[in-house]
């Protein structure tokens, strides 16, 4: 496919890792923000194609992962009410709540559906008019343009049985969030291309300067992220600490303003609890005053729930980018893909399951 | 999750522009995807599809700017290897 199989091209891969061999000096540790780019790392082998002096460590980048426990014990309990329908990514489906899961809700007769656009959510609630239609609207800046569309679309037809269960996350607060843990060690940042091709790159240039830290935003196939890599060194090598483009395909400086523009008008920043992380301030996206009436978790008043997570599961430190995956001693043992202890191991995305599936 | 996809326009229907719809073929399988957040979007581009909407329209001269820039590396790295060594 055009746009994907030049940027897998072996040479061109083996040319990037020549270079950086080359230019690097001293250790270096790179954070990957994107589960996305995680996944592709691992899958590709990327890791093993840069000196050994280099560390790829794996950030907070998967919503799956992120979406804290109460949230995911939120939605259960309003997929298990009679009459609603439940739409979601289909990630989201075995995400492992305090007691059970959404597909578990499914096999006792709950209906659950997957769904590939927020957009398909918002049809079956015109097409069943008698039932309570809700979308687990969960994501990264990526995903809330099209999220927010979805509410939108909802008011503008008064559509009234249509809600979302809202757990938007913010990619720049995430990033400070690691940087100012006493625990960092992350010296650079490959920043997640589909998230800046929403938001544009403005916000990183204080980030860059405030912490010292090269951010270069990043695409998502071999060759991109490669790349990424390679900027990110020859600054780190200079001493320097810029924003950088190496995305320019798909990424504008400013980003897609119709885009923000919808964002804007249903969602604001609001403070936001990160699974295995704990809450950090203005990260992330809750529905404004004009679309509260589409908040599900007022409508089916579960807005009090808390839940405590794994003491056993380490997937907060490994979100942070402070352990990997073999590090923890239940790694593909307690914890499988088929029996997640913690996030990180249930989504693709994940870096647990990304290296179980990968790197076994 | 972020995951979009590059697709190319094949055609495009709707005049509301909050309801722009393309039918978008991502190497052979074509899907409907929304064109809201991409105006100015038409048959012919390619455009990176996430959750059914168009995040942007991939613009093709930057598209090869990573090859561009390997092949600027590679043709340094030859000079300096066939300069001669410094006294």
């Amino acid at each position: 496919m055009k746009f994907i199989d030049e940027y897998r091209d072996r040479e061109g891969a083996e040319g990037y890792a020549r270079a950086i061999a080359q230019i690097t000096t001293r250790p270096w540790t790179i954070m990957e923000v994107c589960g996305g780019q995680t996944h592709a790392i691992v899958k590709f082998g990327i890791d093993e194609l840069l000196p050994g002096n280099i560390t790829l460590v794996h950030g907070p980048g998967c919503p799956v992962c992120v979406t804290p426990l109460e949230l995911i014990d939120k939605a259960i309990e309003i997929a298990s009410k009679p009459g609603v329908i439940f739409c979601s990514f289909g990630d989201m489906l075995r995400v492992p709540g305090s007691k059970r899961d959404l597909l578990a809700v499914k096999s006792t007769g709950g209906d659950v559906r997957m769904v590939y656009s927020p957009m398909d959510a918002v049809k079956i609630a015109l097409e069943n008019p008698d039932r309570e239609v809700v979308f687990f609207a969960v994501g990264f800046e990526t995903t809330a343009p099209a999220n927010a569309m979805a509410a939108f679309q909802a008011c503008q037809k008064g559509i009234k049985n249509f809600s979302l269960l809202v757990s938007h996350v913010l990619v720049p607060p995430a990033m400070e969030a690691v940087l100012s843990s006493p625990q960092n060690r992350v010296q650079g940042f490959l920043a997640a291309g589909h998230v800046c091709a929403v938001m544009g790159y403005t916000e990183y240039f204080a980030i860059a300067k405030k912490y010292h830290v090269p951010i270069v935003v990043t695409g998502f196939e071999p060759i991109d992220i490669l790349q990424g890599i390679y900027l990110c060194i020859q600054q780190l090598e200079k001493g320097v600490a810029e924003v950088e483009n190496s995305y320019a395909r798909a990424v504008q400086r400013e980003g897609n303003k119709p885009a923000q523009k919808m964002i804007r008008e249903v969602f604001r920043v609001i403070p936001r609890k990160w699974r295995g992380i704990g809450e950090i301030p203005y990260s992330g996206f809750g529905l404004t005053e004009k679309y509260r009436e589409f908040d599900a978790e007022t409508r089916f008043g579960v807005a009090d729930y808390t839940a405590e997570e794994s003491a056993e599961c380490i997937s907060g430190l490994i979100l942070q980018g402070v352990k990997k995956p073999g590090d923890c001693t239940a790694f593909g043992k307690a914890c499988t893909p088929e029996h997640p202890l913690g996030a990180t191991m249930v989504s693709n995305e994940g870096a647990c399951a990304a290296y179980y599936r990968y790197r076994r | 999750m972020c995951l979009a996809v590059p697709g190319k326009i094949l055609s495009v229907v709707g005049e509301d522009p909050l309801e722009r719809m393309a039918r978008v073929s991502f190497g052979g399988i074509v899907k409907e995807v929304n064109l809201a957040f991409t105006p100015e979007a038409v048959p012919g581009n390619y455009v990176i599809v996430h959750v059914g909407f168009a995040l942007n329209i991939l613009d093709e001269a930057e598209a090869n700017q990573v090859f561009d820039y390997l092949r600027q590396m590679d043709e340094l790295g030859e000079l300096q290897e066939q300069a001669p060594a410094s006294p």
